[in-house]
């Protein structure tokens, strides 16, 4: 059997760390072949070693079955191989074109030759069915299209190994559909796709095969065809998973949250973001605000944690109103907030974890005395949570929260948030871009909040999450609530209807 | 090894300027203080006392997120009012007449700084530009200031102030005789130690550096972030101006030249905190650092050479050390395998090279 790309016994270890633990990963020409894992199994520092971003501590790499060495991305890219970063590359205030020809540029004495780039480009999008505009600049174009553009450039350079890193975090569903059947096409005209994902409806819809890593260590490469879902989760996370939330029978208390006719305008054009707005939560409910991103879910967010300034219509919580109320005295009501961005809202990155986690009550005793912080004290609570939410990092609460991966920052903050011991709950996104077995532990900590007769308002963008974990569904689109769903009636497509502005409920018309 | 890249740089301009001299002249600069002794050390002191201050300023106002230039405009109005009131507060017993006089430099350094911060915070008006205009400002002001109140017109310069005035000197001329030395520097260590403790012990420095490294996270957690940038801007500010009242009451003969010259001991003070990495002992020995090769510069001059050669060797440390800065995040980044740090890296050198070319401005001012 031949290779096109071949991955040795790849060891690579950091301090403290071993990332990858004698891994062996083969490619076959012409296939999409999933990296699945957990965050820190050892994914992305694999790959940055194919693309020549690390140099492994040993072990080979082969192409063509000809040993390599790949010392940087260029060298990478000389080899044929391509790499869509999670996080694109692209200059902003350039165009596609521009974008694309980068690096590469065709030039004849010293002056671009941007007809003949722009003839390949338009060529390429044509084959490949890529649709762009080459002359639009990347800040006004959607993300989706600024990933084809980063597909475009591995095209244009002739690539024929590509690498996905996790390509659908930031995508809606159906730029996902999309990008599935791009990659299926690339491979029809014999491209060899690497695929970075922990998700795994993905791989089981696009990928040929899957090698799956834990720890470091590569635990099996399987045929997606013939491996089930719960199985590949089994190999992943070590356990089996439970796809299914046991939710049980809550009574739904008295009102907790109430929110009338709420209006925030965009500060730069006057628009309504949220669009009167008004609907309620009581204790143990989880309302689950649906919608496709930015059809004012986070505005709708932060009039209610008081990030935004409110336009008009009043928020009550448990009938007292706190419509202009700051932040901090919402908190002390029983707010918690978790935030969609946890690098942006939710952490101080250069803070060390246990500082982080007094972010709320560094000002209240016992954490702090006259002004003074008590070290000492905030250290022994970090402890304490950092064992109860199985928050782990390299140094414990002195590790600096930048250096943590996502999953254990996502931890960190779910940890202080539910701590304050809650009466509302707001979380907004909370398992974006985690493996499955932290989503578990996150909606079971929902439901714990649910059981505990708390409300919960929870804003996601999973349509799996928002079928299996609320009790209630609203549907926002353009700002505007268009529909109040029961979960277990409401089927996908239908929801999807409503989600895409298709479809509008009754009691909503206007 | 950014000190070692910047002397050997300084070398080579000693070269450059008279081959002769050079070796002296770099062996010199090297003696620094030490020159002439105790009463070099002491000279030392004396120069470092106003540029920790100017350095602890800006390495405040830079740990809160803010980047206050306006250092220079601070320490001129601070200066003033620490002159003014030296000069016609009179009647007050001496031991507290320089306590007032220092006090009305930390006030007025705060009020110079209350403006750019209120500015900021208010309308979001960018603070670099707001502080260099009070650098300006604070510049005509005090001259004009000076002429109208304190004006000695025979010198075109301030008054002296009363000797009861001047900050005691506590028995340190003793220890380093035939110096400038005076009590400054022991006020200056009182107030590292407070910075160091604003910053790191208390829910105040909490809450200014959360919000320095992340305003939006400061936000969320419900910091009133408006009033912790005037306040941080007010403390910067009184440090700078507080740096002027220890110089000009220092009993050594320096009064406020009415000359449209913007005071160096601003600019200084960014390249102490750059240097002293805005950790305010870091800072404290960064000043002490430059105070010293400033004195083996002033030395220089013994051998025919310009003063101001010591400044460029000073520009060339900090420019190195800005590098190693940048050098040492790339390392790091191969490590972590973060591309994000290298960004950042870029922006810390930026704003580092950004700061180093308003120095060469002032230099060259």
């Amino acid at each position: 059997m031949s290779y096109i790309i071949e991955m040795r016994q790849i060891t690579k270890s950091f301090p403290g760390i071993v990332a990858n633990d004698d891994v062996t990963l083969q490619l076959k020409p012409g296939e999409i072949h999933a990296l699945l894992g957990e965050n820190g199994a050892g994914k992305s520092t694999l790959v940055s070693i194919l693309f020549g971003l690390y140099k492994p501590d040993s072990g080979q790499i082969l192409i063509d079955n000809e040993p390599v060495e790949i010392r940087n991305p260029n060298d990478a890219n000389a080899l044929g191989i391509g790499m869509v970063h999670q996080h694109f590359k692209l200059v902003h205030n350039f165009t596609v074109l521009e974008n694309i020809v980068l690096g590469v540029e065709t030039t004849s004495r010293g002056f671009l030759k941007m007809e003949e780039a722009k003839e390949k480009v338009l060529e390429l999008s044509q084959k490949y069915q890529l649709r762009i505009d080459p002359d639009a600049l990347i800040s006004e174009i959607t993300v989706g299209m600024q990933q084809r553009v980063e597909i475009l450039k591995m095209l244009y350079r002739d690539n024929r190994i590509l690498i996905f890193d996790e390509p659908t975090a930031v995508l809606t569903p159906q730029e996902i559909r999309e990008l599935m059947k791009i990659m299926r096409e690339l491979t029809a005209e014999g491209k060899t796709i690497l695929f970075i994902t922990h998700k795994l409806n993905e791989i089981k819809e696009v990928a040929d095969r899957c090698t799956i890593l834990r720890k470091g260590v590569k635990v099996a490469t399987v045929d997606v065809p013939t491996t089930d879902k719960t199985e590949m989760s089994r190999l992943m996370v070590g356990r089996t998973v439970n796809f299914q939330v046991a939710k049980p029978e809550q009574e739904l208390g008295e009102q907790i949250l109430r929110v009338e006719n709420l209006v925030v305008k965009s500060p730069t054009t006057g628009k309504n973001l949220v669009n009167d707005i008004s609907f309620s939560v009581a204790k143990g409910e989880i309302v689950c605000i649906a919608g496709i991103d930015g059809n004012g879910q986070s505005p709708l967010v932060y009039a209610l944690t008081g990030l935004l300034s409110i336009d008009g219509g009043r928020i009550y919580y448990k009938g007292q109103d706190v419509t202009n109320l700051p932040t901090k005295r919402k908190t002390e009501l029983g707010f918690a907030h978790i935030p969609e961005d946890r690098h942006k809202h939710g952490l101080v990155l250069d803070y060390r974890l246990d500082e982080n986690l007094v972010l709320h009550s560094y000002n209240r005793e016992p954490f702090s005395n006259r002004g003074f912080l008590k070290f000492s004290v905030i250290e022994n609570y970090a402890r304490e949570l950092i064992g109860k939410y199985d928050i782990r990092s390299a140094l414990g609460g002195r590790t600096k929260a930048r250096s943590m991966s996502g999953g254990n920052q996502q931890k960190a903050i779910l940890a202080r948030e539910l701590d304050l011991d809650p009466e509302l709950l707001i979380a907004v996104q909370p398992t974006r871009g985690l493996d499955v077995g932290a989503i578990e532990f996150i909606h079971e900590q929902l439901i714990r909040q649910r059981s505990a007769d708390k409300g919960v308002l929870l804003v996601s963008l999973e349509l799996d999450e928002v079928l299996d974990v609320s009790d209630r569904i609203l549907v926002i689109f353009e700002g505007a609530l268009v529909a109040d769903l029961d979960p277990k009636e409401v089927t996908v497509e239908e929801l999807g209807l409503y989600m895409a502005g298709l479809k509008v409920g009754a009691e909503f018309a206007r | 090894m950014a000190i070692m890249a910047g002397f050997i740089l300084g070398f080579l301009i000693l070269l450059t300027v008279n081959y002769q001299q050079a070796l002296a002249g770099i062996l010199i600069i090297f003696k620094g203080g030490l020159n002439k002794g105790l009463a070099g050390m002491g000279q030392v002191l004396y120069y470092a006392t106003p540029i920790i201050m100017t350095g602890l300023a800006v390495g405040f106002a830079f740990k809160t997120g803010l980047f206050n230039i306006g250092a220079s405009g601070q320490f001129s109005i601070g200066a003033f009012a620490a002159v003014y009131v030296g000069v016609n507060l009179k009647g007050l017993p001496a031991s507290i007449h320089w306590m007032v006089a220092l006090l009305a430099s930390l006030l007025a350094g705060a009020i110079w700084g209350f403006l750019p911060g209120f500015l900021k915070a208010v309308r979001n008006v960018n603070e670099v530009i707001t502080s260099i205009m009070m650098n300006y400002i604070s510049m005509s002001a005090v001259n004009m200031l000076v002429k109208a109140t304190v004006y000695n017109k025979y010198k075109n310069e301030s008054l002296p102030v009363m000797a009861s005035a001047n900050v005691p000197k506590w028995g340190l001329d003793k220890i380093f005789p035939y110096s400038s030395m005076n009590g400054g520097i022991l006020i200056v260590l009182i107030f590292v130690v407070l910075v160091y403790v604003i910053l790191e012990k208390t829910t105040f420095g909490y809450e200014l550096k959360a919000c320095g490294f992340n305003l939006d996270a400061g936000l969320y957690a419900g910091i009133n972030a408006k009033r912790n940038i005037v306040y941080s801007m007010m403390i910067s500010g009184a440090l700078s101006g507080l740096g002027g009242g220890l110089l000009y009451l220092s009993g050594s003969g320096k009064y406020i030249k009415v000359i449209d010259l913007i005071a160096n001991e601003g600019f200084d003070g960014i390249s102490v905190a750059l240097l002293g990495m805005s950790q305010p002992f870091g800072i404290l020995a960064a000043g002490i650092f430059i105070a010293y090769i400033k004195v083996g510069g002033f030395n220089l001059q013994l051998l025919n050479y310009d003063q101001e050669i010591i400044n460029i060797i000073i520009a060339a440390i900090i420019y190195f050390s800005a590098f190693a800065l940048l050098f040492r995040t790339r390392l790091l980044n191969l490590f972590s395998g973060r591309e994000k740090i290298v960004s950042e890296g870029f922006v810390e050198a930026d704003l580092a090279e950004s700061a180093e070319n308003k120095i060469e401005e002032g230099i060259e001012k």
